[in-house]
């Protein structure tokens, strides 16, 4: 529509200027009160630079912290670069990876950020989030706010608060020693004898209330005529579940187990609160493996190695989360 | 606000939709729902109970003159543990460049999100999707991972144990999360009013600090608040790029409480882990309620 209205109010008031212009080229620089329609290609570039201005502090910003230091990363994982004293570092090409998977140390990590991240990320919060939530949708108003309430606190309670209050909990002399003497059960300590799970558990208490958050969030939406209908048909509990109440929230199961993932890989503080990946390497999953090679043996390079390939499995998680979310954007 | 009532009234339904019901099954759903209800009940108490034990022992601790590690009510109720921690050294410092860093970082992440959603809510631009989706990208990349590669980068530029370099690089770890809130919150702004404003002669920055701003109040206090929760709450950032004691922010010099394990004095440690806490739990509170409502704001403008 607004590309009709130009040509004649151009040539209107082309009077003076009409002899150098082959048409629209002239009138388009003349500010009008149309300027919201893509329509002149001549002066859109400069506009479009001009309306694109107030993304540039924000774009500034991440590319000297984020996408500089992720190239500086790639960068310095293929070169020898210590800490301390070396004047040059020298390109040692792929020697950082061989290294670390001949290392026993890396193995070890990996294995670790694997049963830390399946354990209270995917079985954990998951799971616990979802029975919850669904808990919620039935239970007494009175108790469904003081348990989400109960529950968010250990979410918003700083990160290193969190790891004190367990290892307080699971300590030899803490509360849940106490608990299983008086239910007559063996205690031991915890965090000696099983460190991956007590910080396991530690990232459970801490993170599941985002996905009980979500979950609720997802079973609220469900209308209340499917899930009738199921229970007129005769569907009990666990069928419910099954085949009504996951599939419809299958998108939110998704973008939860990938949320949940991506955080709990990069999780430092709340093990290095607990444990520092101790006793030995018993809990030291990938993060703190790469702290401990970049700062206390000050290799920088083979630290800088290992937070890459923790990068890249962290790229690829991101990805597909975006897939998933691919229509919103 | 009416939005907020209309969640709040959501447990009704469930019950009446039982009398309807046909006679003959009248009786046993209704019988069903209620002993359901009183299940539902008791789980959730026991997983309450199962969550709270932790934090009883730091509220129970904190006021306890004779502290250990097992939760149990205090015998001897004592402020000395609050009293013992409100030293400048412990307490203030700590605490007031905790503000100072995340306060400024949090204003530049602000600040420079909602610079950046306003084109990018309101021009079409074949970069707009790409940009976001980058953005989205970002938003999920472990911060954790380049945190080597930051510390070397900072050591090189002389950015190591500065305030505002730290400041600086938590801003922009969670400008990619604030953009995209923002963005969504922006959307959720009629356009006409801006349009009506741009009538009237305002610029579009004019417009967006005039009429889109306050329009999108409660968005632009939720990414303020979430913002600065996040930061208060990170220790591994401050903890690699700050140096010298006095400039820790209370996330890593809460450490130092800790000391050599062991010899810990735990009644302090509670004590100064509620006072360090109490801020991101309280600001958490001011925004659940608006986080609610913002959202489903969002999902009526969206649906």
């Amino acid at each position: 529509m607004t590309k009709h209205v130009p040509a004649p109010a151009g040539s209107g008031d082309a009077a003076a200027g009409a002899a150098h212009v082959p048409g629209q080229a002239g009138g388009g620089r003349r500010p009008r009160p149309g300027p919201r329609t893509p329509a002149q290609p001549p002066n859109s570039v400069p506009r479009a630079l001009l309306r694109a201005l107030p993304v540039g502090p924000a774009v500034v910003l991440m590319l000297l912290f984020l996408a500089g230091p992720i190239a500086y990363c790639v960068w310095i994982a293929f070169t020898d670069l210590q800490l301390s004293g070396q004047a040059e570092s020298s390109f040692v090409g792929l020697e950082n990876f061989r290294t670390a998977f001949g290392d026993e140390g890396f193995i070890n990590a990996v294995w670790l950020t694997l049963v830390f991240t399946i354990l209270s990320s995917i079985v954990g919060q998951n799971t616990l989030g979802l029975a919850l939530a669904s808990l919620m949708q039935r239970a007494s108003k009175a108790v469904r706010t003081v348990t989400g309430a109960i529950v968010i606190t250990a979410w918003v309670v700083p990160e290193v608060v969190a790891g004190f209050l367990l290892y307080a909990f699971f300590r030899r002399e803490g509360t849940l020693n106490s608990v299983l003497d008086w239910l007559h059960l063996p205690s031991q300590n915890w965090l000696y004898t099983l460190p991956i799970l007590a910080v396991s558990f530690a990232n459970i208490w801490r993170g599941t209330a985002f996905s009980m958050l979500v979950y609720s969030a997802a079973l609220s939406e469900i209308p209340k005529e499917i899930t009738e209908a199921a229970e007129v048909d005769g569907a009990g509990g666990w069928r419910k579940l099954w085949h009504v109440t996951l599939p419809m929230i299958r998108r939110s199961i998704a973008t939860n187990l990938m949320l949940n993932t991506l955080q709990t890989l990069s999780v430092f503080g709340l093990i290095w609160a607990m444990t520092r990946g101790g006793p030995g390497d018993r809990s030291q999953t990938l993060p703190l493996f790469m702290y401990e090679q970049a700062f206390k043996n000050s290799l920088l390079g083979y630290g800088t190695a290992v937070a890459l390939l923790l990068l890249l499995v962290g790229a690829l998680f991101s990805l597909v989360y975006m897939r998933m979310l691919r229509t919103e954007v | 606000m009416p939005t907020s009532t209309l969640t709040r009234d959501d447990p009704p339904p469930p019950r009446s939709p039982a009398p309807r019901r046909r006679g003959r099954f009248a009786r046993t759903p209704a019988g069903r729902k209620h002993s359901r209800r009183l299940a539902a009940d008791l789980c959730l108490l026991l997983a309450a109970l199962a969550f709270v034990l932790p934090l009883a022992w730091l509220v129970f601790s904190s006021v306890d003159a004779d502290s250990g590690l097992t939760a149990r009510p205090p015998t001897d109720v004592t402020w000395d543990n609050f009293d013992a921690v409100m030293t400048t050294d412990i307490t203030f410092r700590p605490l007031l460049n905790s503000l100072i860093l995340c306060g400024g970082a949090t204003a530049v992440t602000v600040v420079a999100a909602a610079l950046a959603a306003y084109p990018l809510s309101r021009y079409r631009s074949r970069l707009n999707r790409p940009f976001m989706l980058t953005i989205l990208f970002t938003t999920s990349l472990p911060i954790t991972a380049i945190m080597v590669p930051v510390y070397g980068l900072f050591v090189q530029i002389n950015l190591i144990d500065s305030m505002s370099g730290t400041a600086l690089f938590l801003a922009s770890s969670q400008l990619p999360f604030a953009i995209w809130l923002m963005k969504n919150f922006m959307d959720g702004v009629p356009k006409v009013l801006e349009e009506a404003a741009w009538t009237d002669g305002a610029s579009s920055m004019q417009a967006l600090v005039r009429v889109i701003l306050p329009l999108m109040g409660p968005g632009v206090v939720v990414v303020t608040i979430f913002s600065f929760i996040m930061m208060w709450g990170n220790f591994f950032v401050p903890f690699m790029l700050l140096l010298s004691p006095d400039q820790m922010p209370a996330s890593v010099s809460i450490f130092e409480l800790f000391g050599n394990m062991g010899s810990v004095v735990y009644g302090e440690l509670a004590a100064f882990s509620i006072l360090y806490s109490a801020p991101a739990v309280l600001l958490y509170v001011l925004i659940a309620r608006r986080l609610g409502g913002g959202f489903a704001l969002g999902g009526a403008v969206k649906g």
